[in-house]
């Protein structure tokens, strides 16, 4: 008997740890209203809703919802509804593989956007070109993805479903690194990153430029993002001498290194890019995080009269969460699968042609639109072909824009 | 600059936190030979009983000298009552039960845990805010101490001396070095060992719990997956000191911390190794010398005398 009462808690414990697991994948469901009648499409989102970048993956979420209603509200796309189904990759490569499948699988299913970071689009690219599904990031910066592994000496496509509207690291390193060295005037630099794909990129890209403008690189530095103690890094750094700090890599490690940077004595700022740029960097870099600086793509959405729209609708739908650093760029994501469905469908007698997706992912080539973030259109690596990026500062607990300009290499 | 007595300093505090929650590894193997996984939960949910008396319990704008030491209760509280609570209802109905059971209880407690914090505290999904400690840091030389550390500093050799005292001079203590020792012959002599158990599991979530107050201020932040990569580096801290040896896990943890330390400043100086040096080689260093450790002092670095068995 005692046996059995054993085999039964530890079934319940089992049971209990599996369904707590299970509510991560759940809860992101839903949103947009259905208001009945004609085809319904659905766009996937894919981006971490919970975890470390939870904040950057909500606001993609809400953003593409925001843009799902919009077109309902509108009958933007006549007989067809858009409805968005949201899953979580938790900034897993693996997670997020798993979710393209579940895409693939729906067949309601004509777009997807995300995901957030370059590692987990990686996993994904294959399964959506191989059902020829349409995927828009917007926030994937690495080159590879549309340029292929070499993109720095040939540039080959290798996937024609992938699309991005964010600029890439090959802008966005160099452009930071003309802003350090030209406006800041740091001329000494030392570069951590976490060896993820998006980091490393960034830090190799931001060096290259940064020493081809005549800056020294004083020391390089690789980071575990599992851990949380930089001392034995701030240290090093201190001792460096270095003016500046460049960091490839997101906010939830880059936080609590600028703030240990700054305790161990070493006064500097610490420049990073879009993966930085988020509220929640300065939450975890606290007061001593004034100064530092972080590039992000586009012009700031609260600048542009395009997206006055957007942050007005946005605070009028009521969503909790911000729609931190990519929210006009999800905006506009989900809004150009919107027009690509838009195009097959008056193409097609007003209606969804058997091989839909396909469809869709050859009229997503040639769409342009005024967006959130400016005018949309992609080149034919599947690259937006804005180039804007945008320096920012922390002042006063809060980004502040400091330079936008458009990348000229 | 010559950074060597700062990394050293960095090392140490580093491994003192890693010591801290060794603690508990090492005195419930001692006792039961159970290594329990989910000991890096306990630590977790010691960070977030501490920062819910600061949140929810005490009013807003309490001076963190008044708030500190009742948080460190409340953490301490928190953490007792899910290491009893998992030792009563997950380990002891398993306690004949072949070894490999009780090591699978632990794990999936250990990610019940996890999942649960995730999923019902307010706000648990990414980071939250921990108190900290005003006023700059202090300069001794050229080492910089954070103002966070100092918590750290003076409670690691505080509750050091408070566990030695325990186990050696008290009755309790007493009754645990002779259930170490054998715990039949433990009970035959009177000595009611499941009390002893729980003492255990107890002590080592109470230090836990230091340990996860000493991590909010330092790292400004407390989440809820703190605990796994922690509790990972106690355990091998306490393999390291000898596993069972109250002592040698504090050793082991600021051996552990201080080859971290070294390993990140110095390897990449090291001709030819310049690709092995940086923070995220720091973790393989550190089991390198653990294998070491281990293939030329099986026993660890002070050898199990808590637990010696006969």
């Amino acid at each position: 008997m005692r046996q059995r009462s054993l085999i039964a808690m530890t079934a319940a414990l089992a049971a209990g740890a599996l369904t707590l697991t299970a509510c991560g994948s759940r809860d992101g469901d839903g949103g947009s209203d259905s208001n009945g009648g004609g085809t319904t499409v659905v766009i996937g989102i894919d981006a971490p809703l919970t975890g470390d970048l939870s904040a950057l993956g909500l606001g993609i979420k809400n953003s593409v919802d925001l843009a799902a209603k919009t077109a309902n509200k509108e009958k933007y796309v006549e007989g067809v509804t858009f409805k968005v189904e949201a899953l979580d990759d938790q900034a897993q490569p693996s997670a997020g593989q798993q979710n393209a499948t579940k895409f693939v699988a729906n067949k309601d299913v004509l777009g997807v956007v995300g995901p957030l970071n370059s590692s987990v689009a990686e996993s994904m690219q294959k399964v959506f070109d191989d059902a020829k599904l349409v995927q828009v990031s917007p926030a994937n910066t690495n080159p590879a993805l549309t340029q292929g592994p070499d993109w720095q000496t040939s540039k080959a496509r290798p996937y024609k479903s992938y699309f991005r509207t964010a600029t890439t690291d090959a802008i966005q390193g160099p452009f930071a690194a003309q802003y350090v060295y030209n406006d800041a005037k740091k001329k000494k630099v030392f570069v951590i990153d976490d060896k993820k794909t998006y980091g490393a990129g960034l830090a190799a890209t931001f060096s290259e430029e940064f020493e081809k403008l005549g800056g020294k690189v004083v020391g390089t530095e690789h980071i575990d993002p599992e851990t949380k103690d930089f001392s034995a890094v701030a240290t090093k750094v201190k001792s460096s001498g270095a003016d500046v700090v460049y960091y490839g890599g997101e906010y939830p490690q880059a936080g609590p290194l600028s703030k240990q940077i700054k305790a161990a004595g070493a006064k500097i700022p610490l420049v990073g890019g879009d993966g930085i740029y988020s509220a929640d960097f300065i939450k975890l870099a606290g007061a001593s995080g004034t100064g530092d600086l972080a590039t992000s793509v586009g012009a700031p959405v609260e600048d542009l009269p395009s997206a006055k729209e957007f942050v007005a609708n946005y605070e009028a739908a009521g969503y909790k969460e911000a729609y931190e650093a990519y929210g006009g760029y999800s905006y506009d994501s989900a809004w150009a699968i919107i027009e690509a469905v838009k195009q097959v469908v008056e193409g097609n007698n007003g209606e969804l042609p058997d091989d839909a997706r396909a469809k869709v992912t050859e009229a997503m080539q040639g769409v342009t639109f005024d967006g959130v973030t400016g005018k949309v259109s992609f080149d034919e690596f599947g690259d937006a072909t804005n180039k804007q990026l945008t320096v920012y500062s922390v002042e006063n607990g809060a980004w502040k824009a400091a330079k936008s300009g458009t990348y000229e290499g | 600059m010559n950074e060597l007595p700062q990394q050293l300093v960095n090392g140490l505090l580093l491994g003192s936190m890693y010591g801290l929650v060794a603690i508990g590894y090492t005195m419930v193997y001692g006792i039961v030979q159970l290594i329990n996984f989910a000991h890096g939960e306990i630590f977790m949910m010691g960070g977030f009983g501490a920062l819910t008396v600061y949140l929810y319990v005490l009013p807003d704008g309490t001076s963190l000298w008044v708030a500190l030491p009742l948080m460190l209760i409340g953490g301490i509280i928190v953490a007792v009552l899910v290491a009893v609570g998992a030792e009563r209802f997950a380990y002891r109905p398993l306690r004949t039960a072949p070894r490999l059971a009780p090591l699978i209880t632990a794990i999936g407690l250990s990610l019940a845990l996890q999942q649960a914090v995730w999923a019902w505290y307010p706000d648990a999904r990414s980071a939250i805010t921990f108190p900290q400690i005003d006023g700059g840091p202090f300069e001794i030389g050229s080492v910089t101490i954070q103002t966070g550390d100092v918590f750290l500093l003076v409670a690691a050799p505080i509750s050091m001396a408070i566990l030695a005292y325990f186990v050696m001079k008290t009755r309790t203590g007493r009754g645990m070095q002779a259930t170490a020792q054998d715990p039949d012959t433990a009970k035959l002599m009177g000595i009611n060992t499941d009390r002893i158990i729980v003492v255990a599991f107890a002590l080592g979530a109470a230090f836990a719990a230091v340990g996860a107050v000493a991590y909010g201020l330092k790292y400004g932040e407390v989440q809820f997956r703190m605990g796994f990569i922690l509790g990972l580096k106690a355990f091998t801290a306490a393999v390291l000191g000898g596993i069972g040896n109250i002592y040698g896990a504090m050793l082991g943890g600021l051996v552990l911390g201080v080859a971290e330390a070294l390993s990140t400043a110095y390897i990449s100086d090291i001709p030819g190794m310049d690709q092995f040096g940086s923070q995220s080689w720091a973790n393989v260093w550190a089991f390198v010398l653990l294998i070491l450790v281990l293939l030329f002092r099986p026993q660890g670095l002070l050898g199990e005398r808590v637990a010696d068995r006969a």
